[in-house]
This record gives C-alpha cells, sequence and structure tokens, in this order.
C-alpha cells in the first residue's frame, strides 16, 4: 500500500517536471546558431552534399570516435563473458529449411553489397558507416541462420577491427599535423563536389567507421551463435 | 505502431512479444523516413528491426535451454 502510494507520488512528480516541457514543446522555423553555421558553410567547408555525414564525420568527428569505441567496448565485454573456449563436435543439428538456404545464398552476397555501397557513398547519398556496418552484419546473420555450424573466422574480424579504428585514429592525427585539427578532413583535396572521390578524407573514415561496426556486431552475434552452439552439446 | 507496441508489452508469449517490437521499430523507421531522416530512418531498420530482434531470438533461445 505504502509502496504505491510512493510509486504515484513519484509519478507525479516526474509528470509535472516534463509537463511544462511537454506544454513549451513546439518546432522551431528557425535555425540555431550553430545549425544555421552548418547549413550555410558545410557544403564549401566539407565539399559533402550529404550534410548530416559531414557535421557527423568532420564538425563532430571526436563524438564519431568515442561512438565507436563504446561499440567495441560492448563488442569486448560481450566476447569476454561468453567466451566459449574450444568446440567440440556438435552432435548433427537439424538442417535449416530449403527456403532458408537458397534465400541465403541468393541474397547474401546482394546485401553485402549493399552495406558497402551504403558506407562508401556516405558523404553523397543518406547512410554512411554506422548504417552500411549494420548492413554487413545483416548479411552475416543471414549466414548465421541458414547454416548453423558456420563459424566466422574470429582472426579475421580481429584484424579488420583493429586495423580500421587504428587507421581512423591515424586519420584523426594526421588532421592535426596537416590540416586544421583532429578529424580534418581537408588533409586530401576536396574534389569536385558530388563526385565519389571527393569531400577530403571522408569517405576513407566512413569506410573504415563501416568495416570496424560490420566486425563488431558480426563478432558480437557469432558469439551468441557460440553459446547456443555450446548449450546444444550438453 | 500504437497496437503492436501494447501487444508487446502485454502478450504472454516472449516470441510474439519480440516480433511485434521488431514491427514497431520497422513503423518507426517508416515514420523517420516520412519526417525527412533517411540516415536515422536506415540505422533504425537496420539495428532496431534486424539485429536486436535477432539477439533477442538468440537470448530467447538460449534460456529455454538452460530451463
Amino acid at each position: 500500500m505504502i509502496r504505491n502510494f510512493f510509486i504515484l507520488i513519484i509519478l507525479a512528480g516526474l509528470a509535472a517536471v516534463f509537463v511544462s516541457l511537454f506544454w513549451n514543446f513546439g518546432s522551431s522555423d528557425t535555425l540555431s546558431p550553430l545549425a544555421e553555421h552548418y547549413a550555410n558553410n558545410g557544403a564549401d567547408e566539407v565539399g559533402a552534399p550529404n550534410l548530416v555525414t559531414s557535421v557527423i564525420v568532420t564538425y563532430r568527428g571526436l563524438d564519431t570516435l568515442g561512438e565507436v569505441t563504446i561499440l567495441f567496448l560492448v563488442a569486448a565485454i560481450v566476447s569476454f563473458f561468453l567466451k566459449t573456449g574450444k568446440q567440440e563436435e556438435s552432435a548433427p543439428k537439424r538442417e535449416s529449411s530449403e527456403i532458408i538456404l537458397t534465400a541465403s545464398k541468393l541474397l547474401m552476397p546482394i546485401v553485402m553489397v549493399m552495406g558497402i555501397y551504403v558506407f562508401i557513398n556516405g558523404h553523397l547519398t543518406p547512410g554512411g558507416g554506422f548504417q552500411g556496418g549494420a548492413i554487413v552484419a545483416s548479411s552475416f546473420v543471414l549466414m548465421l541462420m541458414a547454416n548453423p555450424r558456420f563459424e566466422i573466422n574470429h582472426r579475421i574480424i580481429a584484424i579488420v577491427e583493429s586495423v580500421s579504428g587504428m587507421a581512423f585514429v591515424f586519420i584523426g592525427v594526421l588532421g592535426i599535423l596537416l590540416a586544421g585539427g583532429f578529424l580534418d578532413n581537408k588533409i586530401l583535396p576536396l574534389g569536385n563536389y558530388g563526385e565519389i572521390f571527393s569531400a577530403g578524407a571522408i569517405p576513407i573514415i566512413y569506410s573504415l567507421v563501416g568495416l570496424k561496426v560490420g566486425s563488431e556486431i558480426s563478432n558480437i552475434l557469432s558469439n551468441f551463435q557460440g553459446v547456443q552452439m555450446k548449450k546444444c552439446n550438453d | 505502431m500504437l497496437v503492436m507496441a501494447i501487444t508487446a508489452i502485454v502478450h504472454k508469449k516472449l516470441t510474439v512479444a519480440v516480433i511485434a517490437t521488431g514491427i514497431v521499430s520497422l513503423m518507426a523507421s517508416v515514420m523517420y523516413l516520412l519526417m525527412a531522416a533517411p540516415d536515422v530512418a536506415m540505422t533504425e531498420a537496420a539495428i532496431g528491426s534486424g539485429l536486436s530482434t535477432i539477439i533477442f531470438f538468440y537470448v530467447l533461445n538460449k534460456i529455454r535451454k538452460a530451463k
């Protein structure tokens, strides 16, 4: 009874806090000064038609590095807790259905190419490293679902992941040395507006982010898969 | 979307609830697309409705085996 009363009081307090926020909320017609600067000068300074990418990778590049680091930590912790060790010979498992097998053989390369396209074209079209990496990882999911005994080579994933992470930081430091600051994209020529090799280092940075995100998420998923295999053997 | 969200909370079967959460995030990604934010929509569709649903199913399977 008294517990319910406290819960009600807390709920009422939260409502009182948020109701003013709710009533005062209105979509603003004008941009804030910072957003206005990005919108007016972003195309000239960064040279990327996709303004979101120019904000994410160049103006707020450090935040992106932080996000990638958080994802790396998550992958490391998952593989630490779900460490399966050596896999013993698994009993013959039930095969996946014909539909999933055929569809995964057909779709896997297409989905993967789609992911790579998304992160290479991150500065031209919507999308970018995180989205492309997630799409690449979902192609691995398709493969894992179709073939339960399929194992992703952990060593290759680890090498791809750490090399791309180090190259990301290395490009950032090059930005300090050659251009205006950490993760500045002007270490390479800006190129023609709207071409694929334009906007300085953004395509390279976003491809590295995409590789890193894709390998991390596939690593997490294959760890889950490994735990499941082990449970099946018991 | 609201119906699916309520289903995800109140439904007795966990499998149905997980699928309902996947549908909720799929619809959320469509709404992001309608609000002219394709970048966020792609992230939501790939991670929210794709990968996290799969992870939920793996975990559900593992819990069921452990019982």
